[in-house]
């Protein structure tokens, strides 16, 4: 009986416990007047990005000691991470500043809605121009670049083509014949690490370049939904090129239960020779091998044409549209966008790629990888921002799909047009006109 | 509590006491002096019930018909469903979705019902055998997933490291493509056959013990009391764990994203998993609707099971 009394005072308790929590959420915040204002700071956890961050703030606030900033570092990385970050923003939970990707994702984020706008901002002007439409709707700008551009291409193990007297080829053909002379040595000739699904992307999305040199108004005919993969030859050899290094036999043993880290230490000790691959890793093998990380060079990915780079633009903070500081958080932007900044983040990460900024230089003494993507970016030679960051269209299913096609479970062209199939609700969900 | 429509078969039932029914008046004082509690003690749950469970499930529904984003709403009809049937990874969702809720409850039922048999007899050491098998229930879902992944890893795992030790060449358990959602669902039979075994141990018990003497008089062997004797009589609790199993197998979801996160490419992905791909992606009304065909599919197969299952049981 007295277990039955004892209920609605249970119940009591568990309302009050809400009512409390919920006030809670009404407090908070606060602001100062003339004391140090601290900012709040929230990135995912990829280790790489976290050490810019680091490094961004306490360059920052060494500078600027009336504003404090206090970086949650907590988040996941990945498809979990956009999904907190965009329930964040629309709940008005984010914090002061945020780190994020710029380019599509950044698209769906509704923007001109959750960040700060950074149209008037005088630093605006200094950064590239093709780096600016990758964080800018029609009605502003949103981001700074918080690092270096990186190129989508091939790294190599360079004792290995030494060994065999290869040289870097500029044509698929070239390197499928670089391939069958380091499988015909018993190396394994391309290491693939479909364990980290996001990893199985690059032959796909760093040939981007080949796609353009064929047609340069590709992406805008994309995003109107008027060219498809499965349709266009020079678009689906990304999908081809996966479906033959694996039937090939190129690839290595374990490509499937291969990890990311596992394919950097592969590369950097020679138990692979080629692995496709962003620059950006190049920091995460200086970091774990520094003895041979000159022994790793770096190529573009080859198409049947032109040669040139795919590149990556770098990822970006914002601020939220709600902060409550945004005369200091205008001023942490400023800042990573500056020649200051990014020398704070080359101390901290080092550099995989050129800066975007106006005046920003990077050291001579850079990793050999890197070395070999900077002629891309000079005189006489040719680059093309990634697809991503010319169309607000990226399915989200591209990293299962081709798995399956690396691994031989799934057609090129089946993969391909089920790809369609993705961006297609893709852009539909952001209600782009002519899908 | 089913339970009792057996055991209590061997007895008489008592005559019903004859209740004197007289003329009811229809006051609602009267029927309010029937019930334990007052009306508005039933308020906080109904509130709770409503607020967490009725308004979601009938909203779900709304915006199963729209395509949503957190800030704006656009209807657009069945599109969602029918964009959801033309999926080409659901057809595989189904199938693998129903070849896995198969394959998880049938051998929960005959595993656990062995294992049931084995730790009622008197064997040495019951009590911590009955602990053991317990024992993965308790363990959670993610980590058990992990450590599995870890030992079927195809080169470094243990369990390939051990058969190498004998010869034998083991599978990619994860990484086949043929072979990943065969490895998951062995691993949610290692795990939850306990709580199978645990019901039929309730039901195996509960079992009076004359009919085995009756039948040890009329000499039958054990083999033919499993079948004649244990089986037959513990239905109530086969049906149990059928149904808990099913809808279990049919709703997986933690273990295979733990795991495999449905790869290779889509050859594990079950229902649940499409359905969070789609809500990851950011396709809302897309991955309500999914949501909502779960919801029809679970109930359809469920019930008619629930209602064919219990005649049987009333039959016999």
């Amino acid at each position: 009986m007295s277990a039955k009394r004892r209920m609605p005072a249970i119940v009591l308790a568990g309302v009050t416990t809400l009512a409390l929590g919920l006030s809670g959420c009404a407090a908070g915040g606060g602001t100062s007047d003339g004391e140090a204002v601290e900012l709040s700071f929230f990135m995912g956890n990829v280790e790489a990005n976290v050490a810019t961050a680091e490094g961004l703030i306490a360059a920052f606030e060494a500078a600027n000691p009336d504003i404090t900033i206090d970086l949650d570092s907590s988040g996941p990385s990945g498809a979990e991470g956009d999904n907190l970050t965009k329930t964040k923003l629309a709940t008005g939970e984010m914090a002061d500043l945020f780190w994020y990707n710029s380019g599509s994702l950044f698209q769906a984020l509704n923007p001109d809605q959750t960040l700060l706008n950074m149209a008037d901002e005088p630093w605006v002007d200094s950064l590239n121009e093709s780096y600016v439409q990758t964080v800018s709707t029609d009605n502003g700008v949103y981001g700074a670049p918080a690092g270096t551009a990186t190129g989508g291409g091939v790294f190599y193990y360079i004792p290995d083509y030494e060994e065999l007297g290869l040289s870097v080829p500029t044509t698929w053909e070239e390197f499928a014949a670089n391939n069958e002379a380091l499988k015909a040595a018993g190396k394994e000739a391309v290491i693939q690490s479909y364990a980290d699904t996001w990893t199985s992307q690059i032959f796909v999305l760093a040939d981007y370049f080949n796609v353009r040199a064929e047609d340069p108004d590709w992406a805008e005919k994309y995003t109107a939904g008027e060219v498809k993969y499965a349709d266009d030859p020079v678009a689906m050899a990304g999908f081809q090129h996966l479906q033959d290094v694996h039937e090939a036999g190129f690839l290595n043993q374990d490509f499937a239960s291969a990890t990311f880290d596992d394919a950097l230490r592969k590369v950097a000790n020679g138990e692979g020779t080629h692995y496709p691959m962003l620059t950006f890793a190049i920091s995460t093998i200086a970091d774990l091998y520094p003895d041979t990380v000159d022994d790793i060079g770096f190529f573009a990915l080859p198409g049947d044409g032109a040669n040139g780079l795919t590149v990556w633009m770098p990822p970006a903070i914002y601020a939220s549209a709600n902060t409550e500081h945004p005369e200091e958080a205008k001023r942490f932007l400023e800042f990573v966008a500056s020649v200051d900044g990014c020398d704070a983040m080359t101390d901290a990460v080092g550099v995989s790629g050129p800066y975007l900024v106006d005046g920003c230089t990077i050291p001579d003494d850079v990793p050999r990888a890197v070395a070999d993507m900077l002629p891309y970016f000079e005189e006489g030679g040719e680059t093309s921002p990634a697809l991503e960051f010319l169309s607000p269209i990226k399915g989200p299913s591209l990293e299962q799909i081709t798995v399956e096609v690396g691994s031989g479970i799934r057609s090129a062209a089946d993969g391909a047009a089920l790809y369609d199939e993705d961006v297609k609700k893709q852009a539909q969900q952001l209600g782009l006109p002519g899908w | 509590m089913t339970m009792t429509s057996v055991t209590s078969a061997p007895t008489i039932p008592p005559p019903p006491p004859i209740e004197p029914e007289p003329a009811r008046p229809r006051l609602s004082g009267r029927i309010r002096a029937n019930r334990p509690y007052p009306g508005w003690f039933y308020l906080p749950a109904a509130i709770i019930y409503t607020i967490l469970f009725l308004v979601p499930t009938v909203a779900s529904f709304y915006f199963s018909l729209t395509r949503w984003t957190l800030f704006d709403v656009e209807f657009i009809g069945f599109q969602n469903f029918i964009q959801f049937f033309q999926e080409p990874m659901l057809v595989q969702g189904f199938t693998n979705t129903f070849v896995y809720a198969a394959i998880t409850s049938g051998a929960k039922v005959v595993i656990g019902l062995a294992l049931a048999v084995l730790l009622t007899s008197e064997i040495v050491g019951r009590g911590y055998l009955r602990a053991v098998v317990f024992f993965p229930v308790l363990v959670s879902t993610i980590g058990v997933g992990f450590t599995f992944k870890v030992l079927m890893d195809p080169f470094d795992g243990l369990i390939n490291q051990t058969l190498a030790v004998f010869g034998i060449e083991g599978p990619g358990w994860l990484t086949d493509p043929s072979l990943a959602l065969i490895s998951v669902a062995l691993v949610d039979i290692w795990k939850g056959v306990g709580l199978a075994t645990l019901i039929f141990m309730a039901g195996i018990v509960a079992i009076p013990r004359e009919y085995y003497e009756a039948a040890k008089v009329d000499g039958a062997g054990g083999w033919r009391n499993f079948w004649s004797i244990t089986v037959p009589l513990v239905r109530p609790a086969t049906n149990t764990v059928i149904i808990l199993s099913l809808i279990g197998g049919l709703r997986s979801f933690d273990l295979i994203w733990a795991m495999t996160r449905g790869g290779p490419g889509f050859t594990s992905d079950v229902i649940a998993s499409v359905i969070y791909k789609q809500y990851q992606a950011g396709f809302y009304g897309l991955s309500t609707a999914g949501n909502v065909i779960l919801f029809l599919v679970v109930t359809a197969i469920i019930l008619p099971l629930f209602i064919w299952l219990n005649r049987r049981e009333v039959e016999l």
